[in-house]
């Protein structure tokens, strides 16, 4: 049976994050070195230690919130936890050397709610972010949780549910932003051949470089999920759903499988819900990580146990989907964000956000950034709100140069257009997508060529291999991709690119195919100089693309600052340096592999990247 | 298996608040400070920070935060507690022991009386936390 929460007072409540993130630094260890420390001074009776979900300030791990007061420590190791407990938890001293200093700043910010990371956000999905176990389904009861799921079995018909939804304007979160209301609607109206029956799905296949918004919602609040797949069951008329996770994410298919059985066994899942007399389900169904899963058809024939191919729509899954039945398929995010839709009703939901996209979107912040981690923003926020406010800018005093949304579906969105508002039709406009979430920001020493290369590379890559469209037209923009990256680019390079990417995108079966070339289609409309420094100068600008680059060494810094100190040609591997200790050197061009070494151990400034 | 009812989901939720009210922040009536220096935790601070989590626990009293803070200053007269009633200036109360200060709980936070034959006087330093 579910342990039941115990009901004892703490003085202390000691939120450790155990995301992913923070768990991969140690965070495990750091809550049983707290539970040591605690018996130690015997406050095990007034101070309790709660694991949580992913805080969102991933950059700054591991972290312990201490509430009340909302203390926020970070970047804790092992070694602080005794010192800590005895000054903080004991004495009352809270430790300032542990706490978050603000980049360029010397002051520390103690409470959570002040550091500029957070301030800006607006939690629904992630709405129980740092407040409760996500093992304990009383935890997530206290903060309301299926009082949504008591008022749609008891109170409302599945009209009203779907009406509700339409009302609140939720569109899908995982990419293609399709009104859940209305796809919800068609599933109902769908008639159900052989036998009757309908079915529900998570898709929480997320494969994008850098995205992890729906494992931090499966790991931090598995019970929100399971609660709007419920809700969206009495709605279309379902009986059993899936949530499909990847294998590779094991701690989120842990809790899952927690909070599934918990659920389970208070009567809030299986037969006749909380006595309302409605029956459903929920099986977790484990993928194996292909890219193509996350594609709704893909991901059905993976579910029913065949290969993860996808197929022509139409018939779409809501007429047709798993086993033949009409199959209503949503994102992590968007089944989350259905209980507070229903318990608040659809007209607080729809004030948040812009005319067309209601309420927040959860994105993962990642490259280039002093913030990395998961951010939950209203939508119609601009893109300079999230990287500088919320991102804290770029490091190293770096400037911004580009930021890929939508992943390797998405495209590139430049820094003139940083005042971007994010909403679906924006980022549409800008050539690029919502998409599920990820968010990639670039420094101005990124070369979008290589950009773009890196992203058909991951969709080449990942390319199912059943239609033509995808499976050579992907390799073809590849290789031409790589030949203008090691400075072999031709003149008529540009046009032949933009052709494949047309002939991709009206022709590729899928939403793989159709959106593979986005990324280059983008990184051309923005930086077309750059494809244009390569091919025609043979050149890259932002020197990242080696073959392109010419080494070359300053004699007088060489020998005034450094006195011929006579690294570089030491470390060089083809002999391609000239000179001795104590004389200026130079570079060999002839001889040169393009490796970039001498320039790595120079610790003059002497070699120069032309 | 206990299968929940819509109303005993209902009782879960307020039972399960009850534990979880430190975490939401929000308002209190009133703010218990035990000063848990060195000095205090020899002198025994420790027995009436568990006598006041003890009652806090057994009253279900929700809006009455428990806290501790370093050394106040005056030793000699540990163990310490500043008791800061909402919209009131704090008061301290001096030599405590376990049963004094359930009594300062009783009659000063849940009655609005000071205990003045153990108080220090009224005024002195604010909380934060």
């Amino acid at each position: 049976m579910a342990e039941v929460a115990t009901q004892k007072t703490y003085r202390l409540h000691l939120m450790v994050c155990a995301g992913t993130g923070c768990v991969s630094n140690h965070a495990f260890e750091i809550k049983t070195a707290l539970e040591k420390e605690v018996k130690k001074h015997g406050l095990e009776n007034e101070v309790t230690i709660v694991p949580t979900g992913c805080n969102g300030f991933c950059e700054r791990g591991p972290i312990l919130v201490v509430q009340p007061g909302n203390i926020f420590y970070q970047q804790l190791s092992v070694k602080d936890v005794p010192h800590l407990v005895e000054e903080h938890f004991l004495k009352g001293r809270p430790v300032a050397k542990l706490m978050y200093v603000p980049p360029a700043e010397k002051t520390p910010v103690p409470v959570l709610s002040d550091i500029p990371f957070f301030k800006k956000q607006v939690l629904i999905a992630l709405r129980n972010r740092g407040l409760i176990d996500p093992e304990k389904v009383e935890e997530y009861v206290a903060r309301d949780g299926y009082k949504a799921l008591a008022k749609a079995l008891f109170e409302m018909s599945p009209e009203a549910i779907i009406s509700e939804i339409t009302r609140s304007g939720l569109r899908g979160r995982g990419g293609a932003g399709f009104p859940t209301g209305l796809k919800w609607q068609l599933v109902r109206g769908a008639a159900s051949s052989n036998g009757g029956g309908k079915y529900i799905v998570c898709n929480g296949d997320e494969g994008d470089p850098g995205a992890f918004m729906d494992r931090s919602i499966l790991e931090a609040d598995p019970h929100a999920v399971i609660e709007g797949m419920v809700i969206g069951a009495k709605a279309i008329g379902a009986t059993a759903g899936y949530v499909y996770v990847r294998n590779e994410y094991p701690l989120a298919v842990a809790r899952l499988g927690v909070a599934l059985d918990q659920a389970r066994s208070f009567g809030l899942l299986g037969r006749d819900i909380l006595g309302s007399g409605f029956d459903f389900d929920i099986q977790i169904k484990r993928g194996a990580g292909a890219f193509v899963c996350g594609e709704e058809t893909a991901l059905i024939a993976s579910v029913e146990g065949r290969l993860g191919e996808p197929r022509p729509r139409p018939p779409y899954p809501a007429q047709s989907g798993l086993w033949g039945k009409p199959t209503c398929i949503n994102n992590v995010e968007t089944w989350a964000n259905v209980p507070v839709i229903i318990d608040r009703g659809g007209a607080w939901f729809a004030g948040i956000g812009t005319a067309t996209s209601k309420g927040t979107k959860v994105f993962s912040l990642v490259g280039k950034i002093n913030n990395t981690g998961l951010v939950e923003v209203p939508m119609g926020i601009s893109l300079r709100e999230i990287i500088n406010d919320i991102g804290g800018g770029i490091p190293g005093g770096k400037a911004f140069k580009a930021v890929q949304t939508g992943g390797p579906s998405g495209g590139c969105i430049p820094k003139e257009q940083i005042d971007l508002p994010i909403d679906y039709e924006s980022l549409a406009a800008a050539g690029s997508m919502m998409g599920s979430g990820g968010m990639v920001i670039m420094d101005e020493d990124t070369c979008m060529v290589d950009v773009a290369r890196y992203f058909l590379s991951f969709t080449q890559d990942e390319s199912c291999g059943k239609c033509t469209p995808c499976r050579e037209g992907t390799k073809a923009m590849l290789d031409i991709l790589t030949r203008i990256t090691e400075g072999k680019g031709k003149e008529e390079d540009i046009v032949l690119l933009q052709d494949l990417a047309t002939a991709i995108k009206d022709t590729a079966l899928c939403g793989l195919g159709k959106t593979a070339p986005n990324p280059v289609l983008t990184t051309l409309r923005y930086f077309r100089d750059e494809y244009e420094a390569h091919i025609q100068r043979r050149k890259c600008p932002a020197h990242v693309c080696r073959q392109l680059n010419v080494y070359t060494i300053d004699p007088e810094r060489c020998l005034e600052k450094g006195k011929g100190c006579d690294l570089c040609r030491r470390n060089c591997a083809s002999d391609a340096i000239s000179g001795q200790k104590g004389q200026a050197h130079a570079v060999l061009q002839e001889k040169c592999i393009k490796c970039g070494v001498c320039a790595d151990v120079c610790a003059f400034g002497a070699v120069k990247v032309d | 298996m206990p299968k929940l009812t819509i109303d005993e989901l209902a009782k879960m939720r307020d039972r399960t608040r009850r534990t979880m009210v430190p975490r939401e922040g929000g308002e209190f009536r009133a703010k218990i400070n035990v000063h848990m220096g060195t000095c205090g935790i020899a002198a025994g601070a420790r027995g009436v920070m568990t006598a006041l989590l003890e009652e806090v626990e057994k009253r279900s009293l929700q809006d009455v935060l428990l806290t501790s803070s370093g050394c106040a200053g005056l030793c000699s007269r540990e163990p310490m507690m500043t008791v800061e009633m909402a919209g009131r200036a704090p008061v301290k109360y001096v030599n405590l022991d376990p049963a004094k200060a359930r009594e300062v709980l009783d009659k000063h936070v849940l009655r609005g009386t000071v205990v003045r034959e153990y108080a220090l006087g009224v005024g002195s330093e604010k909380t934060d936390v």
